[in-house]
């Protein structure tokens, strides 16, 4: 893709996605609902992501050749 | 955007709920403002910045008052972005009611049609959401690819890279559609 289709694309997703108003307030006031959750304990890491991520360590022991292939991706 | 005394800041970082407060009450607009750039709808800007300062406020230890609050918060809050565009299913980010809350874009080229940008943000929202957050805030938004950089905790070349394979995959996409830029 050269410079010029990039510029294109660009212009192509600002009309797509106007640039959104940063200044904007909150509907609503976040403080209760802060304050609710600061005494909570944080999720522990489900179960089937713990399976993944090893999944994906054992398999790139065995096949380091994969590594390009999980950064590209990541 | 104010600034905290020193002295907040490190009793931030000891724990102390005071301080915590004050630093919420100076920075949750800020903080709203930027996780509402990238997750681009108001409903869960508002959940997502919830989200964040109970990290923030769980992470207190890990917090460094010589490197300033509003950039680490920025930090946190783009994390915390990132893993809510992980978790939402595209159809849903790009609902009708999302899209009419965004404003019109304000010169929009007559050649390009709302059918075309309807469906150029939803192949934006297939996107891997790594690229999509990099794209999202150097093209959509025009920040500089440094601040863009330092709040993902890549380097700017990066951030450059991730925005050429978002453009690439979006015109890839787009092409399949019979869309040509």
């Amino acid at each position: 893709m050269n410079e010029l289709d990039q510029n294109r694309m660009k212009k192509l997703l600002q009309q797509a996605l106007p640039p959104v108003a940063a200044a904007a307030e909150p509907a609503r006031d976040l403080w209760p609902a802060v304050l609710r959750g600061l005494d909570a304990k944080p999720a522990p890491l489900p179960w089937f992501d713990l399976v993944l991520a090893g999944g994906l360590v054992a398999l790139t022991a065995f096949f380091p050749a994969a590594i390009p292939v999980f950064l590209y991706y990541l | 955007m104010e600034h905290e005394p020193n002295d907040v800041l490190s009793r931030f970082q000891h724990g102390d709920l005071e301080a915590f407060v004050s630093l919420y009450r100076l920075h949750q607009r800020a903080v709203h403002g930027w996780i509402l750039r990238i997750v681009r709808n108001p409903a869960a800007a508002e959940d997502v910045t919830v989200e964040t300062f109970w990290r923030i406020y769980r992470a207190h230890a890990r917090f460094d008052p010589a490197r300033g609050f509003e950039g680490w918060a920025r930090q946190v809050a783009s994390h915390a972005a990132l893993d809510w565009l992980r978790a939402a299913r595209p159809e849903r980010e790009l609902a009708p009611e999302v899209i009419d809350d965004l404003p019109a874009p304000s010169a929009a080229d007559a050649a390009v049609t709302a059918e075309i940008r309807c469906k150029t943000a939803r192949a934006f929202s297939r996107l891997p959401p790594k690229l999509r957050i990099a794209a999202t805030l150097a093209v959509v938004e025009e920040l500089p690819h440094k601040e863009v950089a330092e709040a993902l905790s890549i380097s700017v070349a990066a951030v450059k890279l991730r925005v050429f394979r978002a453009l690439r995959m979006l015109r890839k996409d787009l092409s399949s559609q019979g869309i040509t830029p």
